[in-house]
């Protein structure tokens, strides 16, 4: 065991300084996996990776991450940008060598159709983004290479949700004639072109000679093949695919560094996904502030991180945004929390006095969980036997997704408490805050809570532009949300990647659906 | 005969209707949403106006009478409707799919039928000696051991031994016949294998059965040779049932073969029926079971043909 973690060290480190070292190389063609497939073509209408993995090197977005110095933003169609003083003018300058793969140039018209699409979808057009987007009042063209855009009011998160890998640009020409384009048809400024998709097989993309970065993509194309669980990790171990980008278990990494040796590299990094456990606030007991504090008290986050981590790819304890991100609560405020104190002995004593004193200290109830075993299966174990240590006999219900959803439609939702997740693209409180907001507020809430107190703390700090007093009111949230505990939440991820070492230019961050654009990636062969 | 034929072919009707009312009504009893699980089951924060657009734009939100007659009149023109899922044409996701299936159904069949006719023959005929016995263990081994699970070890084996991974996604034979074969033989294996194991079993206890038939020992007593008892007269009346099995296993290998096709990556029709009931694809799920369904109903006739066309007694009835 020694041995082995010494191996994942040494991959880690050598295979970072490898890529650093030496000079980008071009040719070749990257065979990675992706464990889901795209239903269409999208972007707008997205929420998977599993759409990002083989879709995104086809398009460009205003902006992106910078996958090596994350979360820091960098332009991508964007040469530079300017965000006026009073935060509601942002001015973004176009590179001008921008050409789609059908050789059409790209212009501000491009950027401005896409984002009106976005934020007002004609009819018929899906935008799951039109909420990020709904302060933008207007989008400017004042020439070919500029587009501004002007904003109701001011949004700490807008600069950053310009970076979104969701917002592909798409050519204004096809959406005038038809705005369903994207449905169907791949047409972007990306460094691939698309060559073909074989449903339920593979998705290929072939090099871009067009593509606006001189020299770039490294790549002569790639070949996205849509497998999962054991397959996919058989198919690593085989060199038949380099990489996953989403994440493998421990227990797979283990495997993969066996059977691979000193030819894996392995990255881990802290994720922006958690597991919260909801609460049907319009059931009872859950109706009552004391029985759902309670049942968070019961958990020792602390020692379950511990144990969990060997099995399950948790490993964080943290508030309701990913510890490690610089606007999350520090520990030695996290500790003071309820349910988040390193003494369990006297937050469990304390849960069975909230019990007692709301006449539910025999209650029983079912935990509903999705029947996906990693790492759903392992954490709705451990939370049961949480609660079973202050007398709550709880049963583990597993649900395919389908049913697991339908028990917690919203105004009719049927389930007691429910494992739910929380995935974003970006660290950011404008997004991992939502299932904590209202019902009326936030499509994201099941638990049918209503606090007007929490609603009123989100607006006052998604605007607020001065990063202390931003801080300020996260903090008032936070201890709102946790005193409430309508959602709690439980362990965040840890994401673990194991590729080939002739895989390079491909960083980790703590998002899997960001840095997919295989820009800067390359072959070392 | 012309009119078994059209009678049995007529039968399939009310069968296939029957099939697409049960399939159709128990989706919906089900319960769950194939919109939820497209647009939440990400985690996606999608507004419920949107959920809503969704839904009657896949005609979810009419009468469930309406959806069957709907989904019914397409089916009876050919109209297969489209995927709830991808918004493409059913028939299309299917075709894509079939080729794969068929090809190892194909190739399953004829490894398990070249190693169940003889094997099954010889065991018969060696009834009780160490042939018989060693046989039996080969056969009986297969029935043991699940097919998905012989598909790992075999992985297991070409990636720890030989350091070598089948492919990943399919070639077609024309295409390239190496690296066609090179994928398939491997499932086609693992299926084979308890495929004949199943059909020697069936071989060896039916031609024991016929071997003591009074026609046998008439046959032996007029001085046939012993092949062309076996040959002409026992074989061709044991392989009556083997039929019925090989024609039954041929249309489960068509949907069937589910976890097989999980553990070699295989594009095909069991992959798609896992992957389509995962996402509450209704008009991709009603289709491949109707599709299903009529694979077995035409098996069946088919093998009534056989039976018609091996024993002259049921011919001319």
């Amino acid at each position: 065991m020694i041995i082995r973690s010494l191996a994942v060290t040494a991959a880690l480190v050598f295979g970072a300084h490898d890529a650093l070292a030496q000079t980008p190389k071009h040719g070749g063609t990257l065979v990675f996996a992706v464990s889901a497939e795209p239903p269409n073509y999208d972007c707008h209408a997205q929420t998977s990776f599993a759409f990002l993995h083989p879709v995104r090197p086809h398009y460009s977005t205003l902006l992106k991450f910078d996958t090596a110095n994350y979360p820091k933003v960098v332009g991508d169609l964007a040469e530079s940008w300017t965000v006026a003083p009073d935060g509601l003018t942002y001015t973004f300058k176009l590179r001008r060598n921008v050409k789609f793969h059908d050789g059409t140039p790209m212009t501000s018209e491009d950027v401005k159709a896409t984002y009106d699409r976005l934020r007002k979808p004609p009819p018929g057009v899906q935008s799951i983004r039109e909420e990020t987007f709904k302060d933008i009042t207007a989008v400017e063209t004042p020439d070919p290479y500029t587009v501004v855009f002007k904003l109701s009011r001011t949004n700490a998160s807008m600069l950053s949700s310009f970076a979104s890998p969701w917002d592909c640009v798409y050519s204004a020409a096809k959406l005038k004639v038809d705005p369903k384009f994207p449905e169907r048809n791949i047409l972007g400024t990306g460094p691939f072109t698309f060559v073909e998709h074989q449903a339920g097989s593979h998705w290929v993309g072939k090099k871009f000679d067009g593509y606006f970065e001189s020299g770039k993509p490294y790549l002569d194309g790639y070949r996205a093949v849509f497998i999962s669980g054991a397959p996919m990790v058989n198919a690593l171990a085989g060199g038949q695919v380099l990489a996953e980008f989403r994440g493998q278990s421990p227990a797979d990494r283990d495997r993969l560094v066996q059977a691979l040796g000193d030819k894996a590299v392995v990255v881990e990094s802290p994720w922006v996904c958690s597991l919260v456990v909801s609460f049907n606030t319009k059931k009872k007991p859950f109706d009552d502030q004391r029985v759902r504090k309670a049942l968070s008290l019961a958990i020792d986050r602390w020692e379950g991180a511990q144990a969990l981590q060997k099995i399950a790819l948790v490993r964080h304890v943290g508030g309701l945004l990913r510890p490690g991100y610089d606007l999350a609560i520090s520990e030695q405020d996290l500790v003071k929390q309820p349910g988040f104190s390193r003494d369990i002995n006297a937050s469990r004593a304390e849960a069975k006095r909230l019990l007692k004193e709301a006449g539910a200290e025999n209650m029983t109830f079912k935990l509903t969980n999705r029947n996906v075993a990693m790492p759903y299966t392992p954490v709705g174990v451990f939370l049961i036997d949480q609660w079973r240590q202050i007398g709550i006999n709880v049963q583990h219900e597993q649900l395919e997704t389908r049913l697991y959803l339908a028990a917690q439609q919203r105004g009719n939702a049927t389930y007691d408490a429910a494992l739910d997740f929380n995935c974003d693209f970006m660290d950011e409180p404008n997004l991992q805050l939502q299932k904590y907001l209202s019902a009326d507020k936030s499509a994201l809430n099941y638990s049918g809570h209503v606090d007007r107190k929490l609603d009123e703390i989100y607006e006052k700090q998604s605007g607020e532009l001065d990063r202390a007093k931003r801080i300020a009111l996260l903090r008032e949230f936070e201890r709102q949300a946790l005193e409430q505990a309508y959602v709690i939440p439980t362990i965040w991820w840890h994401r673990i990647i194991v590729y080939h070492k002739q895989l390079k230019g491909w960083n980790i961050t703590p998002s899997h659906y960001v840095g997919q654009d295989l820009t800067d990636v390359w072959l070392d062969r | 005969m012309l009119r078994y034929i059209v009678h049995r072919i007529l039968l399939m009707i009310p069968t296939l209707f029957g099939v697409a009312i049960l399939v159709f009504g128990m989706l919906r009893l089900m319960g769950g949403d194939p919109v939820e699980v497209m647009m939440r089951g990400d985690g996606g924060n999608v507004s419920q106006a949107v959920i809503e657009q969704e839904r009657v734009r896949l005609g979810l939100d009419r009468p469930i009478y309406v959806q069957f007659g709907k989904w019914l009149g397409g089916m009876a023109t050919g109209d297969f409707g489209v995927s709830m899922w991808t918004g493409k044409p059913v028939s299309q996701e299917i075709a894509s799919r079939l080729q794969l299936s068929l090809q190892v159904a194909v190739m399953a069949t004829v490894l398990a039928v070249l190693i169940a006719i003889p094997l099954g023959t010889l065991s018969a005929l060696y009834k009780d000696t160490w042939i018989d016995q060693v046989i039996r263990v080969i056969s009986i081994g297969g029935l043991a051991v699940p097919s998905f699970w012989l598909g790992m070890i075999i992985i297991l084996v070409l990636l720890s031994y030989f350091h070598w991974h089948p492919p990943i996604t399919f070639t077609p034979f024309l295409e390239n016949p190496r690296e066609n074969l090179a994928q398939l033989i491997w499932p086609a294996l693992a299926v084979g294998y308890r495929y004949s194991a199943v059909a020697t079993r069936m071989m060896r206890s039916t031609l024991l059965e016929v071997l003591q038939e009074d026609y046998i020992r008439t046959a032996r007593a007029k001085g046939v040779y012993e092949r062309l008892v076996v040959v002409r007269h026992a074989l061709s009346n044991a392989m009556l049932p083997v039929v019925t099995v090989i024609g039954l296993e041929f249309a489960f290998l068509i949907g069937g073969l589910v976890v097989t096709e999980q553990v070699f990556n295989l594009n095909g029709i069991g992959k798609l029926f896992v992957q389509a009931v995962a996402r509450s694809d209704f008009t991709m799920i009603q289709s491949l079971v109707l599709l299903i369904a009529a694979f077995f109903i035409l098996i069946n006739f088919a093998i009534d043909l056989m039976y018609a066309w091996l024993d002259p007694r049921i011919r001319y009835r």
